[in-house]
């Protein structure tokens, strides 16, 4: 802590304060409106029901469309977590010509836009005659999770001193053990949260998902995106995104028990 | 001194000449083997999906459509479709406007993390910095389309949240549209603004305090350069999400055209060779400020 005027200090509270209200109300709107009796948007609500809750539970679109989300999700952050800790350790622990370029490549997916991803995926795709469905998704997401997994292990490498992996061949364990007992152990908790960031990332997807998803398929992002405009399913839009928002707390709630930062896993 | 006695090492069993032993044989004594093996799939990966995909990406730009049937023509190649980018004053048009938005969308979340961001680091006892930092990190984690769409409900000017209780709505258009990107993508600049801060001593802050500058003084001249690859790695975030966004400008942008939407659209009317042209324009547009901030440092702050 450092000694500010007491204006100072007053003011950055306030506008602290108001950027976190900034960042909260939209989501209490939508929470309120989930129990609104009004099928519109109408505001303040006329009236207050649990009904499409129940509802909500009964129709078997958006469950469908959330266990395509989880499967989809599940897929990538695997890919990507291998992809992702591999390039990690290398980048690490060797110095390479272009390595610079390969820390560059692995950023490129998610620093450009991902509409950009999103049509360029789809022209490969489609120049190599792919058949678009889930694997087209899975693909398209590994690629730009790997970014997350990478960042997370490679600041947890730089941390550990440089040798253990000699140090434990030294003493007689072969490659596989020491990654069982000493590498492995020593990354778990970032490679945790860096495939939760993953997850996360995959699961919110839904530009770069538009362009490579096929007919027939629809991640829980698409359903709502197609429903939204839908005024008979508003009322079953706004209990899906409530629903979205409190699954979000759970890999908040597992990164905060993994580590002392609250930021970790965050970009 | 007393002699350590002879300690009988427990021997390792017999090393077997097992995968795992023979691979670690070979590593040590060949690393660029085992980088490699390590850099291998990862790098095969990108280069043959990502940078592939982009390459597809040009060559589909290249193509045409066949004016009457719509069918795409991979026979022939041309230009057209860059030289009708440069010379349809439409086109800049759309540029010009999302570019305005990205830019706006950056320095509005630049002045919003700042405060909260400086607050967090070197200001909140520890316990409130915890609580701050989940606050900041949690809407991060919710689903960013059912963030957008609860401002279709705040912003909508016909008796939405904010007409209601302030009396007046921006509405639907590029107002609101650059007031709800800058609402989403708010965390992505406040977090690596706060671990830039975090890593700037306090006693420098004391220093300049000491040495005579005020409050906003030592913010110029001290935090905000030893800010700079923080702010940058944040703004990569802000002005690439604004730059290729046509989802929530569908949502709550009213009839604004974006780069994004254009894409979007063409490339559902079937203009496909055109969709991709116009992807090359935030292509260029990022990769010009990637190499911009690449000597700040920024891209190790990601």
């Amino acid at each position: 802590m450092i000694v500010l005027s007491r204006p100072v200090r007053i003011a950055l509270r306030v506008l602290t304060a108001v950027v976190l209200a900034f960042l909260y109300v939209p989501l209490a709107v939508v929470a309120i409106l989930s129990f609104s009796s009004s099928r519109s948007f109408a505001w303040p609500p006329p009236g207050f029901t649990t009904s499409w809750w129940s509802k909500a539970f009964a129709a078997p679109g958006p469950r469908e469309a959330l266990i395509t989300s989880v499967k989809v999700a599940l897929l990538a952050t695997l890919i990507a977590l291998v992809l992702g800790s591999l390039a990690a350790y290398a980048v690490n622990r060797f110095a390479f010509f272009g390595r610079d370029s390969v820390s560059l490549l692995i950023v490129l997916p998610i620093a450009l836009p991902g509409i950009v991803t999103g049509v360029a995926l789809n022209s490969a795709f489609r120049e190599l005659g792919f058949d678009f469905g889930y694997l087209t998704i899975v693909v398209a997401h590994a690629t730009f999770c790997i970014v997350v997994v990478f960042n997370n292990v490679v600041a947890r490498l730089r941390r550990l001193a440089p040798n253990v992996d000699e140090a434990s061949a030294d003493l007689g364990a072969d490659l596989f053990q020491t990654f069982r007992y000493v590498t492995f152990p020593l990354v778990r908790s970032s490679l945790i949260a860096g495939g939760l960031l993953a997850f996360a990332l995959s699961f919110d997807e839904i530009v770069v998902t538009t362009f490579t998803a096929g007919p027939g398929v629809e991640t829980l992002p698409q359903w709502i995106f197609n429903n939204m405009f839908r005024p008979n399913q508003l009322p079953t839009v706004n209990v899906v995104a409530v629903v979205v928002i409190l699954l979000s707390i759970i890999p908040v709630a597992i990164a905060q028990r993994l580590s002392s930062d609250p930021t970790v896993g965050a970009p | 001194m007393t002699s350590v006695p002879p300690t009988v090492a427990t021997a390792p069993p017999h090393p077997r000449n097992g995968v795992g032993r023979r691979l670690s044989r070979l590593f040590s004594r060949h690393p660029r083997a085992q980088l490699g093996t390590m850099i291998g799939a990862p790098l095969a990966w990108l280069l043959v999906i990502y940078l592939g995909s982009l390459f597809a990406l040009l060559l589909t730009s290249l193509y045409t459509t066949d004016p009457f049937t719509g069918d795409l023509v991979t026979t022939s190649t041309s230009s057209d479709n860059f030289r009708e980018l440069i010379e349809n004053p439409t086109f800049r048009t759309v540029v010009y406007r999302t570019v305005g938005i990205a830019t706006a969308v950056t320095l509005i979340d630049l002045a919003l993390a700042l405060p909260i961001a400086f607050f967090m680091a070197k200001v909140a006892t520890p316990r409130w910095r915890r609580v701050l930092a989940v606050s900041l990190v949690l809407p991060l984690w919710a689903s960013y389309l059912v963030k957008a769409y609860s401002w279709r409900v705040i912003l909508d000017p016909a008796g939405g949240v904010m007409k209601q209780s302030l009396g007046f709505s921006p509405g639907f258009g590029v107002t609101g549209a650059t007031i709800v990107l800058a609402y989403l993508w708010l965390p992505y600049m406040a977090l690596p603004i706060y671990a830039g801060l975090e890593k700037i001593p306090n006693s420098l802050l004391d220093a300049s305090g000491d040495l005579g500058g005020r409050a906003g003084r030592t913010f110029w001249s001290v935090v905000l350069p030893l800010l700079k690859p923080a702010i940058l790695a944040g703004a990569i975030f802000t002005f690439s999400l604004s730059l290729g966004d046509y989802i929530t400008v569908q949502i709550v942008g009213g009839k604004a055209q974006v780069i994004g939407n254009v894409i979007y659209r063409d490339f559902g009317a079937g203009l496909i060779p055109a969709a991709a042209a116009f992807a090359f324009v935030p292509i260029a547009i990022m990769v010009g400020f990637l190499l911009m901030v690449r000597r700040s440092g920024a891209l190790e702050n990601l």
